[in-house]
């Protein structure tokens, strides 16, 4: 069972670079030809300050630490076992290669449902740039099954 | 860069659909690098086996951001205001993925005219995979 004690439970705020090497590698890998997703000079001719990160580049942000899934065992969340259930975005600006994006992220809820069958872990993350700009929040839900 | 207007959109209007090509385990591989997701589940099929499935299962994020596509693809990326999908069925390597949408309202709210879609990605099946919504902002 997924220990309800982290309700509420803040991380350490995680502060990342935007790469161009990973937006390219990101793109490449979800199909994006686009070329404002690509190029700087394209990104910039269409009026971005460098290339752009697609609308869901910051979750892969979040991911981008070390030890990403690192408090899941002491949770009580276990790799095998668990999938995204829903994933939300809220946008307020754009993220662009160059910038530098701090997350915020806490768990809000852990609840089951079918006398423990399926768990499900909310958690909520606040995106700001380098200038202190809210620029968006994700949502998201994890499902255990037993 | 867009001739879409909020006048010229009308409830049940859809947005030129994405067809994606089937799931191989390298762009599974090439996803697990560039989203920072490394989990097993996803690239490995002796890990997979041994929990109990018969082969990787794609990252869900992967049928989301093929999901946006159809929306970038049809406005710039400054339109979005929300995005938000449920993950409906499990996508497996070698599904053929294609992402809709369709307007469902039409609204004004913070001073923008906006519109809801409903989005979907299903596989060649039919099988729906992602279901959720998204509101963009139009002049």
């Amino acid at each position: 069972m997924i220990d309800r004690s982290y309700i509420g439970r803040k991380s350490e705020p995680l502060t990342v670079a935007v790469e161009p090497f990973q937006l390219r590698l990101f793109a490449k890998a979800i199909g994006e030809t686009n070329p404002v997703y690509l190029e700087v000079e394209a990104a910039k001719a269409a009026g971005y300050r460098n290339m752009l990160a697609p609308p869901t580049f910051a979750n892969a942000l979040s991911l981008s630490q070390p030890d990403p899934f690192g408090q899941w065992p002491a949770m009580g969340i276990e790799l095998a076992k668990v999938l995204h259930g829903e994933q939300k975005f809220e946008y307020f600006a754009l993220i662009c290669a160059g910038d530098t994006i701090t997350l915020h992220d806490e768990i809000t809820d852990i609840y089951d449902k079918k006398d423990g069958a399926m768990e499900f872990v909310i958690s909520e993350t606040t995106v700001t740039n380098q200038n202190g700009e809210l620029v968006g929040k994700m949502t998201s839900m994890l499902v255990q099954r037993h | 860069m867009s001739n879409v207007s909020f006048d010229s959109l009308s409830v049940g209007d859809e947005i030129p659909a994405v067809n994606k090509p089937a799931i191989s385990r390298h762009t599974l591989a090439l996803y697990c690098g560039g989203s920072g997701d490394h989990n097993p589940i996803h690239v490995d099929r002796d890990f997979a086996k041994a929990a109990g499935i018969p082969d990787v299962l794609a990252h869900g994020m992967l049928g989301m951001a093929y999901l946006g596509q159809a929306l970038t693809g049809w406005l710039p990326q400054s339109a979005l205001r929300a995005y938000g999908v449920r993950f409906a069925s499990i996508t497996w390597v070698g599904n053929e993925i294609s992402c809709t949408g369709t307007v469902t309202e039409k609204f004004e709210e913070e001073g923008e005219k906006r519109v809801r879609l409903e989005v979907k990605a299903a596989d060649q099946e039919g099988d729906v995979k992602l279901i959720g919504e998204a509101v963009v902002a139009l002049d």
